[in-house]
């Protein structure tokens, strides 16, 4: 018999807030997290806005020892650690360095690179020849694992823990490998989610590519355009988010908060085939993720109530419209509501899947969509697939029991999970 | 510098690594960094570094791997600087 898989904590730091409570009260007032960085123009970037999370130093020691922050230079270990420590005890547990060893949690925590700027520490070091002043940090904060080897150590998890990467799509693989593993009974709980460093050289390719908005800089809470017809690239973002899925069995056990249930889903690549590259989708892939995805959930599509799009603001936004409406076979008003965080946040990268999964776990819990915020003038090409009314533009109430969240990556690879309202049946 | 002043500064340097409280508080020339004060050992190397900043010496591969006591420290940071 198959485990049936809930979610029972969240921890998230965004741009537009850091933690819950921040966080949800941001994406239900639509606030963007998006400003400009003095630092992105003197460094030559066309693109000169971003999102990037607030963290105090206050706040840093809330979460790591005064030793874990000795040399410590690496930001997606930060969020990392505070999102996933935050989601653990919102789950009901307890953070003591001397818990027993805990055979039956595990963690899956993903980024891209990990500890961009510690890295390039130790290159600066190295080339001048000075390779033994690296210390002992440099090689937990670079390597791609030092987020869950951070986090295994501070939880005591005896179960797999390990790190994934595939680019944006992160997030959403780590909670379907998550979420496998405790539905074949091979971990009572993971801790799955992922996280993005804010930094000049994670986002500089994406400048350098050209995929990243230049007309904005003057309005940066503008620049950020899932959907709309004057989108004109995706902003950068950062931060990190994290889910705490349990077997039901083992959340009622424990009496604890169930926000959702995580139903099925899938993961899949388009193989760079059928019009897919390194850096465009192969949308038969992706329609097929989608399908398949409600297959493995055992629902239909009619079921769907709402969609978190991945829909970065480029031109690939009606692409991603017109994979879901053949997906789904549901167009114009038959179509469910529809929104992407990056409207808000900007585009997370590897922390993306995570945040994004989120927010769409809240706006089931607490019965709300979000709004599209900078979308007052949707696409054409998306307006002949969907009705107008099927993109909010302001926070909608509204009973969500079915949502689909997608995320898509470059190397062709797709992402899609169908989360539930809780119900005993 | 006398013996007791780079003990002094040894003490400061190594207490942000120390994960046993106790045999801290009764440092001594005969304190050994991982028996007595639990320091990880991944950790000796940030220390040697301090240590190298905070006397203005550098440490070779042999001298460092007999750094493992305040004994022994002190003796290593005594020679490097008279040398």
């Amino acid at each position: 018999m198959k485990n049936r898989v809930v979610i029972t904590g969240l921890g998230v730091v965004a741009p537009n807030g850091v933690g819950l409570t921040e966080f949800t009260k941001a994406i239900k007032s639509g606030t963007s997290g998006i400003t400009f960085h003095q630092e992105l123009k003197d460094k030559g970037f066309s693109c000169c806005i971003g999102g990037i999370p607030t963290i105090s130093e206050e706040k840093k020691n809330e979460y790591l020892t005064p030793l874990q922050l000795r040399g410590f230079n690496s930001t997606s270990i930060l969020y990392g650690v505070i999102s996933g420590i935050d989601a653990w005890k919102d789950a009901g547990f307890s953070v003591d360095e001397n818990s027993d060893l805990d055979y039956n949690s595990g963690l899956i925590f993903g980024t891209g690179t990990s500890g961009i700027e510690k890295f390039r520490e130790a290159i600066y070091k190295i080339d001048d020849q000075n390779v033994r002043r690296l210390g002992s940090t440099s090689v937990i904060q670079t390597m791609a694992s030092g987020i869950s080897a951070y986090l295994g150590g501070i939880l005591g998890f005896g179960n797999q823990v390990t790190t994934n990467s595939s680019a944006c799509t992160t997030g959403t693989e780590a909670l379907l490998m998550g979420f496998e593993r405790i539905k074949n009974g091979n971990a009572k709980r993971m801790l799955v989610g992922s996280s993005s460093d804010s930094s000049l050289y994670t986002w500089g390719g994406f400048d350098a590519m050209r995929v990243m908005t230049y007309k904005h800089n003057q309005t940066p809470e503008k620049g950020s355009r899932p959907m709309s017809a004057t989108a004109s690239g995706f902003v950068p973002g950062s931060g990190g988010g994290a889910l705490v899925l349990e077997s039901l069995e083992s959340a009622l056990e424990r009496n604890a908060t169930i926000y959702a249930e995580v139903l099925g889903g899938n993961i899949n690549s388009g193989g760079q085939r059928n019009g897919g590259t390194l850096t465009a989708p192969n949308a038969t892939a992706v329609q097929k993720c989608i399908t398949d995805a409600i297959l493995d959930a055992n629902i239909s599509a009619d079921e769907i109530d709402a969609i978190n799009g991945h829909l970065t603001a480029t031109s690939k936004d009606s692409l991603e419209v017109e994979n879901w409406t053949k997906a789904l076979q549901r167009t114009g008003t038959n179509f469910p509501l529809i929104n992407s965080l990056k409207s808000m946040v900007g585009h997370c990268l590897s922390g993306a899947g995570a945040i994004e999964s989120v927010a769409s776990v809240l706006q089931i819990k607490e019965q709300f969509v979000f709004p599209n915020i900078n979308c007052e003038d949707v696409h054409p090409e998306i307006l002949a697939l969907i009705a107008a009314d099927k993109i909010p533009q302001k926070t909608i109430e509204k009973n969500i029991n079915i949502l689909a969240k997608a995320s898509f990556g470059f190397g062709d690879v797709n992402a899609c999970v169908i989360f539930k309202k809780y119900s005993e049946f | 510098m006398t013996k007791e002043e780079i003990i002094k500064k040894l003490t400061t340097i190594v207490k942000p690594y120390v994960q046993n409280e106790e045999g801290f508080k009764n440092i001594s020339e005969e304190t050994d960094f991982i028996n007595d004060l639990e320091i990880n050992s991944a950790n000796l190397v940030d220390i040697i570094l301090d240590v190298e900043d905070e006397f203005d010496i550098e440490i070779d591969n042999d001298a460092m791997e007999k750094m493992l006591s305040v004994k022994a420290t002190v003796a290593i940071i005594q020679e490097k600087m008279n040398a």
